[in-house]
């Protein structure tokens, strides 16, 4: 057992080794993950369906889970949280995903909105934004794409002027999920205007309330999957932000912003197991029940090809989850497997959620059986945070950059 | 009055899993299958907490007898919010043997122990469908019962119940000290939260008793069945198929068919025909 603090938790954690800890959970996490189990199949996976219909905010079932501690995990126990490592709460993201990703997403936010003020907030800052989140039920956002800017972060345009104590930002941001039921926003924004200043020293990191005067929330955006999750897109005009809000200092925006997502890939990638879990499950029952030919479906090696197939796909995507998992709780920089899990983990989702409409044949393609959402569900995983695409350049940097020493 | 309440938590197989024979029909697997503790347990674990929190009960004490996992069910009932946990360490052929009134007994002598003013019992466990223990257990105390609960209340030293019974809704108002055995209707119990989960793993707030002639807790592993196969059935002609038409002509059904055909329901290859008659 190896006793070590990890660094963006103030709490000691015992840990096993690396190979004793993914083929044995401790008691603790069994527990967690047991309870986060059932209340997918209570809780969630009966209204799931329903929500995806409407596309209303599950609000309900985020207040039971937040009732029961099973998001805001990772906020430091000093804030009212449970300082539970990423591993921990990874767990607990791929059992809540396997019943609805649009829930565990809206969920996920909070967590992406609030890691900058976790890593890079002061004593002061944490107090109030995080205390908040803890105290009641409510939501924070996390704003850095534009319109015309996702990948390439720097090249967002909202500007942040500073004038006396405040700044004045104007600008509009786009696919911000909890964007309509946020309490808080992180707001990456750019103070420097001159074009040669380098990225990493020409954004700032703010906390916005979602209240101040001058943010206006757009309309919700209808999307593919993952429909009860609210994304929005948010005009700036004229917000004043008290320079008390900004996190370290101006012009560490950039660096505070990528920080974070060491933090929320592998919870990503965990969600997107869930995802890709649920369907072999949905895919395995269902290749046991129907007969084709004489026999059950999963007997015709086709089909049982199919599932061996997503069967690996699965658990390579959760061997890599927690292998970046582990890597951050144990203080070093995961960004090499963080990329390589979320990268993997979004592209077998998207594969096992279609293999599975394709076992359920002609009634996976029905919205009566629930093989079509998770295949909707499952392409914004190649999307946010990060796309496939960014993945792979970030991976082969990492990996020429080690190759090269 | 102590103000304490026993409740007694049994670790079962899961309601959801599949349960399978073992291949010497013994009994059936439980090796590997996951366990959980009883649903109508919990349903009692949730009342003596709602009465804690009602202030109308001061302490709960969890009480499990079994293995060393049983000690994980107990954990559960910490984590819904009990105040203790008991342990009454029973494993191996004991176990095998452990029944509703080998338990009764503990429980009573614990009851005794602990000073407790009310014992909560699930009605039955899912594994055994006994229906056995609470009303046991109240037998041994002298205590009265009120089973089948699905409304409790509190009335200074009573206890006001609404039993769900065969005819319907029984109204009762017995004494304490009682035993209560809950109920499907009774609550929904809540889920164990996140903070309380670690709470209940960091904190050893359970004791352990290992019952033998040493303890207060001395109570006779006897066992009390013995499981044998059915021996094997042989074909032949049935007498009583005579019995059957003398029977049914002398009620007078009725029947004015010439013959009746009349044919046994064997297993496999012992049908046998009992013929007309």
């Amino acid at each position: 057992r190896v006793n070590h603090e990890c660094m963006s938790c103030t709490k000691r954690f015992a840990f096993l080794n690396w190979t004793e800890q993914h083929w044995k959970l401790t008691d603790q996490q069994k527990e967690f993950q047991q309870l986060a189990r059932r209340f997918a199949q209570e809780e969630i996976i009966p209204v799931a369906p329903a929500y995806d219909k409407s596309g209303e905010y599950p609000f309900p079932i985020i207040k039971k889970a937040w009732e029961l501690g099973l998001f805001n995990g990772h906020i430091p126990q000093e804030y009212g949280g449970m300082g539970l490592s990423i591993f921990d709460s990874c767990l607990i993201t791929e059992e809540l995903a396997y019943g609805c990703t649009g829930m565990q997403t809206a969920m996920e936010a909070n967590s992406l909105g609030q890691m900058p003020v976790i890593i890079a907030g002061s004593d002061a800052q944490k107090k109030k934004y995080l205390g908040r989140l803890t105290e009641e039920p409510l939501m924070c956002a996390y704003c850095v794409t534009e319109p015309g800017a996702g990948s390439d972060v720097a090249g967002i345009k909202t500007r942040a002027v500073k004038m006396g104590d405040e700044y004045v930002v104007n600008g509009q941001k786009m696919w911000i999920t909890n964007g309509g039921k946020a309490n808080w926003y992180f707001l990456l924004a750019r103070t420097n205007s001159d074009p040669k200043c380098p990225a990493s020293k020409a954004f700032t990191g703010f906390i916005v309330d979602a209240d101040t005067p001058g943010v206006q929330i757009g309309r919700k955006e209808m999307n593919m999957g993952q429909r009860c999750s609210d994304t929005r897109g948010i005009t700036f005009e004229d917000v004043r932000i008290p320079k008390e809000n900004v996190l370290i200092g101006e012009g560490s925006g950039f660096k505070i912003a990528m920080g974070a997502f060491d933090n929320t890939r592998p919870p990503v990638a965990a969600g997107a197991t869930g995802l890709a879990q649920r369907a072999l499950d949905e895919a395995t029952s269902y290749a046991l029940e129907r007969k084709t030919f004489g026999k059950v479906i999963a007997e015709h090696q086709a089909v049982s090809f199919l599932l061996a197939e997503m069967v690996m796909k699965v658990e390579l995507a959760r061997m890599a989850y927690q292998r970046a998992a582990w890597e951050v709780d144990q203080g070093r920089r995961n960004t090499y497997y963080a990329s390589i899990a979320k990268a993997f983990a979004g592209d077998i989702a998207n594969q096992v959620a279609s293999d599975a409409v394709q076992v359920f044949g002609g009634n996976g393609f029905n919205s009566e059986y629930p093989v079509e959402k998770l295949m909707r569900d499952a392409k914004i995983y190649q999307i946010y945070e990060g796309t496939a695409q960014i993945q792979r350049l970030i991976i082969a940097r990492e990996h020429l950059g080690r190759a090269k020493k | 009055m102590s103000g304490r309440v026993l409740v007694g938590v049994k670790r079962v197989i899961d309601y959801a899993v599949k349960i399978r024979v073992k291949p010497d029909n013994t009994g059936v697997v439980t090796d590997g299958v996951k366990h959980s503790m009883n649903p109508f347990c919990e349903i009692a674990v949730e009342e003596a907490v709602k009465l804690k929190e009602k202030k109308l009960i001061k302490e709960v004490v969890a009480v499990s007898c079994g293995p060393q996992q049983s000690q994980e069910t107990i954990r559960t009932a910490l984590a819904m919010g009990a105040d203790r946990g008991i342990h009454v360490d029973v494993s191996g052929k004991d176990y095998e043997n452990l029944g509703p009134l080998q338990v009764s007994k503990i429980l009573a002598a614990l009851a005794k122990q602990e000073d407790a003013q009310l014992i909560l019992l699930g009605k039955q466990a899912i594994d055994d469908d006994c229906n056995q223990t609470g009303q046991m257990t109240a037998a041994l105390l002298d205590w009265p019962q009120g089973t089948f609960a699905s409304e409790v209340s509190l009335e200074g030293d009573k206890i006001n119940l609404v039993r769900e019974i065969d005819g319907g809704l029984e109204h009762i108002k017995i004494n304490t000290p009682a035993v209560i055995t809950a109920d499907l209707r009774l609550n929904t119990p809540r889920y164990a939260t996140l903070p309380n989960i670690m709470d209940s793993l960091m904190n050893n707030e359970t004791e352990l008793h290992k019952p033998n002639h040493r303890t207060s807790l001395c109570v006779g592993l006897i066992p009390l069945f013995e499981t044998v196969a059915p021996e094997d059935m042989q074909g032949g002609t049935d007498r009583s198929g005579a019995m059957l038409r003398h029977t049914v002509l002398q009620s007078g059904l009725g029947l004015h068919t010439r013959s009746l055909v009349v044919f046994s329901i064997g297993i496999g290859k012992n049908k046998t025909k009992l013929g007309t008659v």
